[in-house]
C-alpha cells in the first residue's frame, strides 16, 4: 500500500501552455515564458487557495531544473562517498524531496529564514553553501561550511539557522527566529520544516499554539514522505492530514514533488504571512527514494515496487523536465547540458572532499562558549588546561 | 611506551596543535576497546551477542509476565538496534508496539500503564534523545512513590536506552547521559559491559519496584558476544563487580570503558609491571561504595574512566566519596580520565574518547606521585 502522501497525489499532468510570445531572433526560438497551472491544492482554515495558475519563465526554469539536479547529484555523491567510509556518522539523504525546497526556496527573499531537521544538505545548498562545502563537511574537512564540525545533520549558512539532529526540537527555534524577524520589523518570515514523523511531538504543538497567539510569521512545512524512520504516517499520526492539524494555524496541503505548486504555495504564504495574519501549515506531499538514513536499506516497511512507481510516476526532476521540454521552454540539449555541467560539478567537489584537511586539534576546545572568561578549558587532568578559543563572529549576529 | 611525542601524551600537554592529517590517521583506526568477555556460571549457556541477550530478556519478560508491554519508537520491526526483533510476531501487536515520535509521551504513558499495575518496558531509540523525555523521567517517574506518601508509584516501568560512542556518532548519537540521572533520587540506572549483565541487568531492573534505567553501550550491541545463561535469572543492582584483582591501583569503569580499563591494566603489568585492580561498577544509582572503598583501602591508588565529560561526571561523585571513605590510604589523588568538557565530537572522537592510553598515562602518574 503506498504510503497517504503518494496515494493523495494525482496523477503527473503536463499542465504548461507554450504562451506565444516567443522570441524572434534567439537560436532556438524558445518560449521565454509559460503558463502553468498548479497542482490543486487542498486548504484548512483558508478562504482562497493560492492562484491555480502562474508564469514559469525561461531563466527560472534553468535555475530550479539546476538546483534540483545538484541537489540530486550530491547526494548520490554522499551515498558513494559513505558507502566509501569517507562519511561516517548518520547521513540522511534528500533525494526525491527536491522539489519542495527549491520550490520554496524560489519564493524566498534574501530575508527570509529557514530552519529544518537533519535532511538537511539540499537545503546548505540552496541556501548559499557551494557544493564543495557541504561535500567536505560530509567528509569532515576543513573547507566543510560548519569546518568539519558539524557533518551531515549541521550545516549553516546565512539565514538558514541549520540542520539539527534532534527530531522536533528545530520547529520552535523557527517560531522564534520568526518573532525576531518581526520585532525587529522587517517583514521576513521563517520556514520551519520537519517531517511526518516529527509532526507527533509535543513541541510542535507547543510552538502551533505560541506562534498563533502572537501572529508570528512562521511557515510550519510539515514535509511528508510518508515515513518516519521505519513507520508510516498512517501506523505514527491519528491524523495524517497534516496541514489540518494546527487546528487553529490555517493549512495548505501541496503536492511536494511539483516544484512550480511548492513555489506558488510558499509565495502565498509570505503574502499571508507578511500581511501580519500569522502563521500557517503546509503540508508538501512528497517521498524519500534511500532509506531513512545510510544503514536502512528502506526497503523493510515498504516494497520496492512502492519505491519504483513514485520514481517512475512521480519524481520531480523527471517531471518538471517533462514540463518544461513538452512546453518548449528548455530543450533536450540544454537539459543535457546542465545534466553535464552539474555531474562535472559534484565530481570536482567530491573528489576535493577526499583531499580536503580536517582542522586542527586545537579547535577540540574552539567555540564552546561565546567569550572566553576564563581563557581555558579543564582538561582531563587539571593541571594541563586547553586554550579556549574563538574563531570569530556567529554569522547570524550582527 | 609513553615517548615525549606520543599522540596521547601531546594530547596530555595540551599540545593539541596537530599536523595536518594526523587525526584523519587516527580515524581510521578501528575500535578503541578490546573486548573482555565475562566468565558465565555454570549451568545451560548460548552464545548470543548483547543485542540478543536482551532480545531474550525481553522475550522471558514478555513469556513470563502477562502484563508486560514493550514499546518505543520502531520497536515493532525490531528497533534500530534488533533488541526487539520478532517480539511482535510472537506476542502481538497489544503488547509490543511502535509509539509515534514523541519521546516525552512515551515515557509519560509508559509511567501511567506502570502505575495501573502494566510491566512497562520502554525504548528511547538512542540516549541522546532521552531529553525530551526527561521531565517524565525526573519529575514524574522518580516523584511518584515519595509525593504520594507511598500510595502510588511507577515501579514496574524500565527505561533502555543505547549510550556511548560507537566510532562515528558525532554529537547526537554517541552521549553517555548517566551522571544527569545519578541526580534523581527515586530512579535506577546501570550499565551493562556484555551480554550476560545485559540480560541479568534488564531482567532485575524490570522486576526492581522502582523507575529504572538500563543505559546500553551501543557499541557491544553487536561486538559483544559471550556464554549468557539460557534460563531466567537476574544481576544484583547496586552491586559492583571485582572483575581483575590487582595490588597497586583501582581502576573503575563501567560499560565500554571497562574494556578499555581491562587493557590498561594488562598494558600497566606488561610496560611497567603495575598490578591494576579492575572494577566493572555495573549500577550507577545505586552504586557500591562498599567495594569500592575496600578496593581502595587496599591499593592506596584510584583511576576513574567515563566516556561523559569530566566536570560533574559521575567519576566526581565516586571521587568525593573516595576521599572522604579513604583519605588516610591514599598515596595519590584520585586520578580522573575522561570524555573533555566539549561536546561530543564529530571528527575528534578518537581524541575525546578516554583512550587507554591516556589512561595508562594516569596510572604511571598514581605510581609515580
Ligand atoms: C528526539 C529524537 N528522537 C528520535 C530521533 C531518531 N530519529 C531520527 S530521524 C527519525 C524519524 C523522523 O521522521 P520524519 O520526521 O518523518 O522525517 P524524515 O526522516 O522522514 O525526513 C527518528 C525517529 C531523533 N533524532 N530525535
Ligand atoms: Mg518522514
Amino acid at each position: 500500500m503506498l504510503p497517504s502522501c503518494a496515494r493523495n497525489i494525482n496523477k503527473p499532468t503536463i499542465s504548461c501552455k507554450k504562451v506565444l510570445q516567443l522570441i524572434n531572433g534567439t537560436k532556438n526560438n524558445y518560449a521565454t515564458e509559460v503558463k502553468c497551472e498548479t497542482k490543486p491544492y487542498k486548504l484548512h482554515k483558508l478562504d482562497t487557495p493560492p492562484s491555480a495558475s502562474t508564469t514559469l519563465s525561461r531563466e527560472d526554469a534553468l535555475k530550479y531544473y539546476r538546483e534540483m539536479q545538484v541537489v540530486r547529484r550530491m547526494e548520490a555523491s554522499a551515498n558513494n562517498l559513505y558507502k566509501t567510509k569517507l562519511i561516517r556518522g548518520f547521513c540522511h539523504l534528500y533525494s526525491g524531496q527536491e522539489a519542495v525546497a527549491v520550490g520554496i526556496k524560489a519564493a524566498l527573499r534574501s530575508h527570509d529564514a529557514v530552519i529544518t531537521a537533519y535532511r538537511d544538505h539540499g537545503w546548505a545548498y540552496l541556501m548559499g553553501a557551494s557544493v564543495v562545502e557541504v561535500l567536505t563537511e560530509l567528509t569532515g574537512r576543513k573547507s566543510g561550511c560548519a569546518r568539519g564540525k558539524g557533518g551531515s545533520m549541521h550545516m549553516y549558512t546565512d539565514n538558514f539557522y541549520g540542520g539539527n539532529g534532534i527530531v522536533g526540537a528545530q520547529v520552535p527555534l523557527g517560531a522564534g527566529i520568526a518573532f525576531a524577524l518581526k520585532y525587529k520589523g522587517t517583514d521576513g518570515v521563517c520556514f520551519a520544516l520537519y517531517g511526518d514523523g516529527a509532526a507527533n511531538q509535543g513541541q510542535v504543538f507547543e510552538t502551533y499554539n505560541m506562534a498563533k497567539l502572537w501572529n508570528l510569521p512562521c511557515i510550519f512545512v510539515c514535509e511528508n514522505n510518508g515515513y518516519g524512520m521505519g513507520t508510516s504516517a498512517q501506523r505514527a499520526a491519528a491524523n495524517t492530514a497534516f496541514y489540518t492539524r494546527g487546528d487553529y494555524v490555517p493549512g495548505l496541503w501541496v503536492d511536494g514533488m511539483d516544484v512550480v505548486t511548492v513555489r506558488e504555495a510558499a509565495r502565498y504564504a509570505i503574502d499571508y504571512c507578511k500581511s501580519g495574519k500569522g502563521p500557517l501549515v503546509i503540508e508538501a506531499a512528497t517521498y524519500r527514494y534511500f532509506g531513512h538514513s545510510m544503514s536502512d536499506p528502506g526497503t523493510s516497511y515498504r516494497t520496492r515496487e512502492e519505491i519504483q512507481e513514485v520514481r517512475q510516476k512521480r519524481d520531480p526532476i523527471t517531471h518538471f523536465q517533462e514540463l518544461t521540454t513538452n512546453a518548449g521552454l528548455l530543450s533536450e540539449n540544454e537539459i543535457k547540458e546542465i545534466n553535464a555541467d552539474v555531474k562535472k560539478e559534484v565530481d570536482e567537489a567530491t573528489e576535493i572532499s577526499k583531499t580536503d584537511s580536517s582542522i586542527g586539534l586545537d579547535e577540540l576546545a574552539t567555540d564552546i562558549y561565546a567569550n572566553n572568561l576564563e581563557p581555558q578549558i579543564r582538561n582531563t587532568t587539571p593541571f594541563n588546561p586547553l586554550t579556549h578559543n574563538r574563531l570569530g563572529k556567529a554569522v547570524n549576529l550582527e | 611506551m609513553l615517548q615525549k611525542n606520543s599522540i596521547c601524551v601531546k594530547i596530555l600537554k595540551g599540545v593539541l596543535k596537530s599536523k595536518d592529517g594526523e587525526c584523519r590517521k587516527i580515524l581510521r583506526r578501528n575500535a578503541h576497546f578490546s573486548f573482555y568477555p565475562e566468565k558465565p556460571p555454570s549451568g545451560s549457556t548460548t552464545k548470543m551477542n548483547m543485542f540478543q541477550a536482551i532480545n531474550n530478556a525481553l522475550d522471558i519478560t514478555l513469556r513470563t509476565d502477562e502484563s508486560a508491554l514493550v514499546f518505543g519508537e520502531d520497536v515493532a520491526f525490531g528497533g534500530v538496534f534488533r533488541c526487539t526483533v520478532d517480539l511482535q510476531k510472537k506476542y502481538g501487536k497489544s503488547r509490543v508496539f511502535n509509539t509515534p515520535l514523541c519521546e516525552q509521551g512515551i515515557i509519560g504513558f509508559g509511567i501511567g500503564a506502570a502505575a495501573s499495575g502494566a510491566t512497562s518496558v520502554a525504548e528511547i531509540q538512542f540516549a541522546d534523545y532521552i531529553f525530551p523525555a526527561f521531565d517524565q523521567i525526573v519529575n514524574e517517574a522518580a516523584k511518584y512513590r515519595y509525593r504520594s506518601g507511598g500510595e502510588f508509584n511507577c515501579g514496574r516501568l524500565t527505561i533502555r536506552a543505547p549510550c556511548g560512542a560507537v566510532g562515528h556518532g558525532a554529537l547526537y548519537h554517541s552521549q553517555s547521559p548517566e551522571a544527569y540521572f545519578a541526580h534523581t533520587p527515586g530512579l535506577k540506572v546501570v550499565i551493562p559491559r556484555g551480554p550476560i549483565k545485559a540480560k541479568g541487568l534488564l531482567l532485575s531492573c524490570i522486576r526492581d519496584p522502582n523507575p529504572c534505567l538500563v543505559l546500553e553501550p551501543k557499541i557491544l550491541y553487536r561486538a559483544a558476544v559471550e556464554e549468557v545463561p539460557s534460563g531466567d535469572y537476574g544481576t544484583l543492582i547496586g552491586k559492583a563487580d571485582v572483575v581483575q584483582e590487582g595490588k597497586d591501583v583501582t581502576l573503575i569503569g563501567w560499560g565500554t570503558q571497562f574494556h578499555v580499563l581491562m587493557e590498561v591494566a594488562q598494558l600497566a603489568k606488561e610496560k611497567f609491571g603495575i598490578s591494576c585492580e579492575v572494577i566493572d561498577l555495573v549500577s550507577i544509582l545505586p552504586w557500591d561504595l562498599d567495594t569500592v572503598c575496600n578496593s581502595v583501602k587496599k591499593t592506596g591508588r584510584v583511576l576513574i574512566s567515563h566516556e561523559a565529560p569530566l566536570t560533574s561526571g559521575f567519576g566526581a561523585e565516586i571521587a568525593a566519596c573516595i576521599q572522604e571513605e579513604c583519605f588516610l590510604h591514599l598515596q595519590a589523588p584520585v586520578a580522573r580520565i575522561t570524555g573533555f568538557d566539549t561536546p561530543f565530537p564529530h571528527i575528534f572522537e578518537p581524541f575525546y574518547l578516554p583512550t587507554k592510553w591516556r589512561c595508562l598515562e594516569a596510572v604511571k602518574n598514581l605510581i609515580d606521585y
